[in-house]
C-alpha cells in the first residue's frame, strides 16, 4: 500500500469515525457555547438562569446523542478510542455527576453570577475529558485525555478568587499534576521503546511475543518499572497513595461543589482508564469463570495490591485525626480510592464489575455528603466538624441524611456503600483458589479491619450532630427547598440500592463488554 | 388468629416494628410541615411504639402457637427471590431454637418498650426522677432518657427490634447479615443519645468492637458463599452457588467446606469458623472480647440494658449454633476444647470480678458475662442434655437479667446513683420492690425452684461426661455467685435505714407491669422448664447428631 492510499483510507476511518463520536463533539461545541451564552447575556439579568439552562442543555443533548449513538464494540479514529458498553457505562456516570454538579452551583452562593457561566463551560471541558479517559484505547489518547481533565480541573480548582486557600490548593494541584503526568508520559515512552507502538492492543500482543521464550531479566525490570510509572499517572487521577498528597488540599480549597465533582469524577475516569490500561494491554481476554491472568509475568496486580493496602490503611489512619469535615471526605476518598483499586487487581469480570458498581454507588452517597457540607457551610459559614454539634436540632433532616451518607460511606446495612463493599470483597474471593490466593485474602482481610476503622471517624461526625453539647443554644438553619430535595432523592437511592440493587447489577453486567475483551 | 398464617407469620413479627418506625418518620415529615405541639407528637410515638411492639409480641406468640416440636427442619416457612442477581432470597422460618428466641425477643422488646413509657406517679415522684421538664439537661441534673427526644427514641427502639426478630428467624446467610448490622444503628444512638454520663464512650466502643467483629464474620460468609455447591431458588432457578443456611448445613455435613481451598495458607474450615466465632464471641461477649459490656450496660437507659442483657446477648450463642454447629461441623469439634475452656473463663472470671464492683449495675453486667459462660460450657458438651441446658440458659438468662437491669432502673431513677455501699435498710422503705429483687437475684444466683437453677445444673450435669475437671471448676462459681447478690442485699436492703432514703416511693404501676410478668416466667420455669425445653428438644437433638456425624 503506497501513502497516498494509507492515508486516504485514514482520512476515511477518522470520517466514518465521527458518526460513532456525537457525543463529544457535542461537549466540544457545548464548551465554546456555553462561552459564548456567557459573553452575549453579560448584561442580563437573569444570566445566572441563561447560563444554567444553557449548560443542561448542552448535557441533556449529549444525553441523547448518547443514548441513540450505536455501540458497536469498535475503534474510532485509526485506534485512538473504542466505542463499547464499558465506556457508555462510564460516560452515563460523568454525565450524572456532571448535572448534580451543574444544578447544585446554580443554586450555591460558591459562585457569584459572572463566574458561574465560565464553571459550566470549563466543568463541560473536564466531563468531555473524562470522556475521553474512559474510552482512549492508545497511550497518546489516554495521555491527552488525563491531561485535558487535569489541565482545566487546575483552573476550578482554584475558582475562588483571592482565596488563600483556593490559590495554595490550584498550585499544590499543578505541581503534582506536572509531576504525575512526567512520570507517566516517561513509562509511556519505555513501553514505546519496547513494542514500537502506542496501541493497547498492539501492546498487549508485543509483550506476550516478548514474554513468549522468557523475558530476561533487563526487559522485565523496565517493563515493570514501565508499568508502575504509568501508574503513578493513574493513581494520582485516583489519589492513591503515594501519589495522593494533593489531595485533601485541592479539597478543602476547591469550590465545594467542584470538590464533590472531583471526588467522584475524575476518579471513576482514572478507574475506567486503568481497568482499560491494564486488562487490555496486559491481560489475557477472560476465560472460564470470568477471571483472566497477566501476560509475560509482569505482576501488576501485586503492585495494584500493595497499592490498595496502602492507600486504605493510609486514608482511613490519617482521616482519624481531621478536625475540618472536608478534609475528612478528601482522606476519606483516599481510603475509597483504596477499596476500589482492589477490584482492579482482582483481574476478573467480577472486579470490573464491582469497579463499576463501587463507583456507582460512590457517586450518590459522597455527593451526597458534600452537598451537606455546602448547606451547613452556606448556613454557617464552617466546615469544622465543632460547628456541626447540635446539628440534629438545627435541622433535622440534614443531620439524618449526612447520617446515611457517612454509614453508607462506612459499608454497613442496609445502605448502598454495604453492597459495593460486598462486590469487592466477592471479587477477591474469587481469586482465593488460584496463585497468589494467599495475599488476596490478607487483602481481604485488611479491607475488612479498615472498614471498623473508618467508622470511628465517620461516627465522629455523627455524634457531633447527635450527641454532643454545642455551645449555645441550638438555632435552627434555613436549607433551600431545593437542596432538601436532592437530598431526600440521594438519601432514598443509597436506602433504595441498599436493599435492591439487581437493576443497578444488571445494568454493571450488561456493560461488563470491552472492546477486544 | 386467622389473621396470621404459618407462611407470613414471623414476618409480621419482624416487620411490625418496622412500620412503627415508618410511621414515626412520617409523623416527624408532618410535624415540620404543619406545627403539632411537642406533647402529642411525643404521645403519638409512644403509642405507636406500644402498639406496633405490642402486635409484634402477639405474632411471636402466635408463631409460638403455630410451631409443631415433633417436626424437625424448618416451619413457619416465608420464602421468596429478593436479589436474583446474586441468588439472595427473602428466606426466613423457625426451628425449635430459633422459635424459643423469637418468643424471648418479642416479650422482652414488648417489656423494653413499656420500660420506656414515662413514670405516671405523683409529683415528687416526677421531680425525683428528673421528669419535669425545666429546660434542664447537664450530666448533673440529666433530664428522664423517657422524656426527651421521645419519637425518636422509639423510632429506634423499634428498629432495633426489627432487626433482633429478623436476626433470629433469616434463614438466608445474606438477610441474616442485614439484620444483624441493622442492629447497630438504633443501638448506637440509643446509648449514644440516651444514656449516662459516658455515653459517648460507651456507645462507640460497642460500636467498633461489634463491627469489627461482623466485618470479619463477612468475609467469612463470603467465603462460605463462594464454596458452596449449586443449588436451586425457591422458584426452581439453579444457582452455583447458595446463601440458603439449611442447604449450606447440609453442604457442610457432606464435607463440602472441608474440602475447599486453603484460606490464608489455614485450613478453610477452621479459619472461616474462627472468622465467624469472633465475631459472635464479642456478641456474647466472651473473655477477651467482653469489655464493651459492662461499659455499655452502665451507660445504656435501663429500656436498652434490658434489649442488651435480655435478646442481643443471646444472638452470639444462637449463631454460634447456626454457623458454626451447623455448617462447619468438622471445625466445631476441632474448636469444642478452646470453647468450653473459654466458657469456664468467662463463668469464674467475670463471677469474681462481679464481688469487686462497687456499681450496682455494672456488677449485674458481669453476672451476665459470667452466666453466658454458662451456655458456652454447655454448647462445647456435644451432649443432648448440655446443649439443651446452654440453649436454655439463655432463655432463662434472658429472663432473668431483664428483671434485674428493671431492678436498678428502679432504684437509679429514684437516687440518682447506684453505689452498692451509699444503700442501706431500703426493705423497710419499698418492700414490694425488695421482695421482686429478691426474686430475681435468687433466680439469677441459681435457687432450685426458680429458673436459673434448671439451665445451670442441665449444664453441669450435661457437661461433665465430656469435660470433668471444667465442671467442677466452674461449679465453683455458683458459691461466688450466691456471695455477690447476698453481699448485695445485705448492704442495700438490709441493716440500718440511711435517712437519706426516707418516704422512696415504692414501685409504680409501670414498673410493675415490667417486672411481674417476668417474675412469673421466671418460677414457671422453674417448675415446669418443659414449656421451653420440649420445644428446643428436638431440634437440638438434629444438632448433636449433625455435628458428630459432619464429614471431615
Amino acid at each position: 500500500m503506497d501513502l497516498v492510499t494509507q492515508f486516504g483510507s485514514a482520512v476515511q476511518d477518522n470520517l466514518a469515525s465521527v458518526g460513532s463520536f456525537r457525543p463529544e463533539l457535542a461537549l466540544t461545541f457545548g464548551t465554546l457555547l456555553l462561552f459564548l451564552v456567557d459573553a452575549i447575556w453579560r448584561k442580563s439579568g437573569a444570566r445566572r438562569a441563561i447560563t444554567t439552562v444553557a449548560a443542561l442543555a448542552v448535557l441533556g443533548v449529549t444525553a441523547v446523542l448518547l443514548a441513540t449513538q450505536p455501540v458497536a464494540a469498535s475503534r474510532l479514529f485509526n485506534g485512538m478510542v473504542a466505542n463499547d458498553l464499558f465506556g457508555t457505562f462510564f460516560k452515563w456516570l460523568f454525565l450524572g455527576a456532571g448535572v448534580l454538579t451543574v444544578t447544585i452551583a446554580a443554586r450555591g452562593t460558591d459562585f457569584p453570577s459572572p463566574r458561574v457561566g465560565q464553571f459550566y463551560a470549563l466543568l463541560t471541558a473536564v466531563i468531555l475529558g473524562m470522556f475521553l479517559m474512559s474510552s482512549a484505547s492508545d497511550l497518546l489518547m489516554m495521555y491527552m485525555a488525563i491531561e485535558l481533565v487535569s489541565m482545566v480541573s487546575y483552573t476550578l480548582a482554584g475558582y475562588k478568587k483571592g482565596d488563600r486557600r483556593a490559590a495554595e490548593a490550584s498550585l499544590k494541584y499543578v505541581i503534582y499534576g506536572g509531576v504525575a503526568s512526567g512520570v507517566m508520559l516517561f513509562g509511556m515512552s519505555y513501553l514505546y521503546g519496547l513494542t514500537r507502538t502506542t496501541d493497547i492492543y498492539k501492546i498487549a500482543a508485543a509483550v506476550q511475543q516478548l514474554g513468549a521464550g522468557g523475558l530476561t531479566p533487563a526487559y522485565k525490570i523496565t517493563l515493570v518499572l514501565a508499568v508502575v510509572f504509568v501508574t503513578a499517572g493513574i493513581g494520582y487521577k485516583v489519589a492513591a497513595v503515594p501519589w495522593h498528597m494533593w489531595c485533601p488540599d485541592v479539597y478543602e480549597g476547591a469550590p465545594t461543589v467542584f470538590t464533590a465533582f472531583l471526588s467522584v469524577g475524575p476518579k471513576a475516569a482514572g478507574f475506567a482508564l486503568a481497568i482499560r490500561f491494564f486488562y487490555t494491554a496486559f491481560a489475557t481476554p477472560a476465560g472460564a469463570g470470568g477471571l483472566a491472568a497477566t501476560i509475560a509475568g509482569v505482576p501488576w496486580t501485586a503492585v495494584v495490591g500493595v497499592i490498595a493496602a496502602v492507600t486504605m490503611t493510609l486514608g482511613n489512619l490519617t482521616a482519624l485525626s481531621q478536625t475540618n469535615l472536608k478534609r475528612l471526605l478528601a482522606y476519606s476518598s483516599i481510603a475509597h480510592a483504596g477499596y476500589t483499586l482492589m477490584g482492579v487487581s482482582a483481574l476478573s469480570e467480577m472486579g470490573k464489575q464491582s469497579v463499576m458498581l463501587y463507583m456507582l454507588i460512590y457517586l450518590v452517597m459522597n455527593v451526597g455528603a458534600f452537598l451537606v457540607v455546602i448547606v451547613v457551610a452556606e448556613a454557617t459559614g464552617s466546615e469544622s466538624i465543632l460547628d456541626y454539634r447540635g446539628m440534629a436540632r438545627r435541622h433535622p433532616f440534614a443531620a439524618l441524611a449526612l447520617s446515611i451518607f457517612l454509614f453508607s460511606l462506612t459499608g454497613i446495612p442496609p445502605f448502598a456503600g454495604f453492597v459495593g463493599k460486598w462486590y469487592l470483597f466477592y471479587a477477591l474471593i474469587e481469586r482465593i483458589p488460584g496463585p497468589g490466593g494467599f495475599w488476596y485474602g490478607v487483602l481481604m482481610v485488611i479491607a475488612a479491619l479498615n472498614t471498623a476503622v473508618s467508622l470511628f471517624y465517620y461516627v465522629r461526625v455523627v455524634r457531633a450532630m447527635y450527641i454532643d453539647q454545642p455551645h449555645a443554644e441550638p438555632t435552627p438553619i434555613k436549607v433551600p427547598l431545593f437542596y432538601q430535595v436532592v437530598l431526600a432523592g440521594c438519601s432514598i437511592a443509597v436506602l433504595l440500592f441498599g436493599v435492591w440493587w439487581g437493576p443497578m447489577v444488571d445494568w454493571t453486567r450488561a456493560s461488563l463488554q470491552m472492546f477486544g475483551g | 388468629m386467622s389473621f396470621f398464617t404459618p407462611g407470613n407469620v414471623l414476618s409480621w413479627a419482624t416487620f411490625f416494628p418496622l412500620i412503627g418506625t415508618v410511621l414515626i418518620g412520617l409523623m416527624l415529615a408532618l410535624r415540620a410541615a404543619v406545627s403539632i405541639p411537642k406533647k402529642v407528637a411525643d404521645d403519638a410515638a409512644r403509642w405507636i411504639a406500644l402498639v406496633t411492639s405490642g402486635l409484634s409480641f402477639i405474632a411471636a406468640i402466635a408463631a409460638w402457637r403455630m410451631f409443631d416440636p415433633s417436626q424437625s427442619g424448618a416451619q413457619l416457612v416465608g420464602h421468596a427471590v429478593w436479589i436474583r442477581s446474586f441468588n439472595i432470597e427473602y428466606f426466613v422460618g423457625a426451628d425449635g431454637l430459633s422459635i424459643s428466641m423469637v418468643l424471648l425477643s418479642g416479650l422482652i422488646s414488648f417489656i423494653a418498650t413499656i420500660a420506656s413509657m414515662p413514670w405516671w406517679s405523683g409529683a415528687k415522684d416526677k421531680e425525683m426522677a428528673g421528669m419535669v421538664d425545666d429546660g434542664h439537661d447537664d450530666p448533673h441534673h440529666p433530664k428522664h432518657f423517657s422524656i426527651r427526644m421521645v419519637p425518636g427514641y422509639m423510632a429506634m427502639l423499634l428498629l432495633l427490634q426489627t432487626g433482633m426478630m429478623g436476626t433470629f428467624v433469616a434463614l438466608d446467610m445474606f438477610l441474616f447479615y442485614v439484620f444483624w448490622e441493622v442492629m447497630l444503628l438504633p443501638m448506637y444512638f440509643l446509648i449514644g443519645i440516651w444514656g449516662g454520663p459516658r455515653k459517648e464512650y460507651a456507645a462507640i466502643k460497642f460500636f467498633l468492637y461489634t463491627l469489627a467483629g461482623s466485618v470479619l464474620m463477612l468475609v467469612a460468609i463470603i467465603g462460605l458463599y463462594y464454596n458452596s455447591l449449586p443449588s436451586t431458588l425457591v422458584d426452581g432457578t439453579v444457582t452455583p452457588h447458595t446463601f440458603n443456611l439449611l442447604t449450606l448445613a447440609e453442604q457442610g455435613k457432606n464435607g463440602v467446606f472441608a474440602a475447599a481451598p486453603l484460606l490464608l495458607g489455614m485450613k478453610f474450615t477452621y479459619v472461616v469458623f474462627v472468622f465467624l466465632f469472633i465475631g459472635f464471641a464479642i456478641k456474647i461477649p466472651m473473655f477477651p472480647f467482653h469489655t464493651w459490656l459492662p461499659d455499655a450496660h452502665v451507660e445504656a437507659p435501663t429500656p436498652i440494658s434490658v434489649i442488651l442483657a435480655g435478646v442481643l446477648l443471646k444472638m452470639g450463642p444462637y449463631g454460634i449454633l447456626r454457623f458454626n454447629y451447623g455448617i462447619l461441623p468438622d471445625a466445631t469439634r476441632w474448636a469444642a476444647n478452646a470453647i468450653a475452656i473459654f466458657g469456664v473463663i468467662n463463668i469464674v472470671y467475670a463471677a469474681f470480678v462481679c464481688l469487686g464492683q462497687k456499681d450496682l449495675k455494672k456488677m449485674i453486667a458481669y453476672s451476665s458475662v459470667s452466666h453466658m459462660g454458662f451456655s458456652l460450657l454447655g454448647m462445647a458438651s456435644m451432649t443432648q442434655t448440655g446443649i439443651s441446658g446452654a440453649v436454655f440458659n439463655l432463655f432463662t438468662h434472658g429472663i432473668i437479667s431483664p428483671m434485674l437491669f428493671l431492678i436498678v432502673g428502679v432504684i437509679y431513677d429514684r437516687a440518682h446513683h447506684r453505689e452498692i455501699e451509699k444503700f442501706g435498710g431500703l426493705a423497710t422503705v419499698v418492700p414490694e420492690y425488695t421482695a421482686v429483687m429478691g426474686l430475681a437475684f435468687f433466680a439469677s444466683l441459681g435457687l432450685p425452684g426458680l429458673c436459673g437453677f434448671v439451665s445451670e445444673f442441665m449444664v453441669f450435669s450435661g457437661t461433665f461426661p465430656a469435660y470433668t475437671t471444667l465442671v467442677v471448676i466452674s461449679a465453683t462459681s455458683v458459691i461466688i455467685t450466691a456471695a455477690y447478690y447476698l453481699f448485695a442485699i445485705h448492704r442495700m436492703f438490709l441493716g440500718k435505714l440511711n435517712p437519706v432514703y426516707k418516704g422512696y416511693p415504692d414501685l409504680n404501676w409501670r414498673e410493675r407491669l415490667a417486672l411481674y410478668p417476668l417474675g412469673v416466667i421466671a418460677v414457671v420455669l422453674g417448675f415446669y422448664p418443659q414449656a421451653v425445653i420440649g420445644v428446643i428438644n428436638g431440634t437440638l437433638a438434629t444438632l448433636v447428631e449433625h455435628v458428630k456425624l459432619g464429614a471431615l
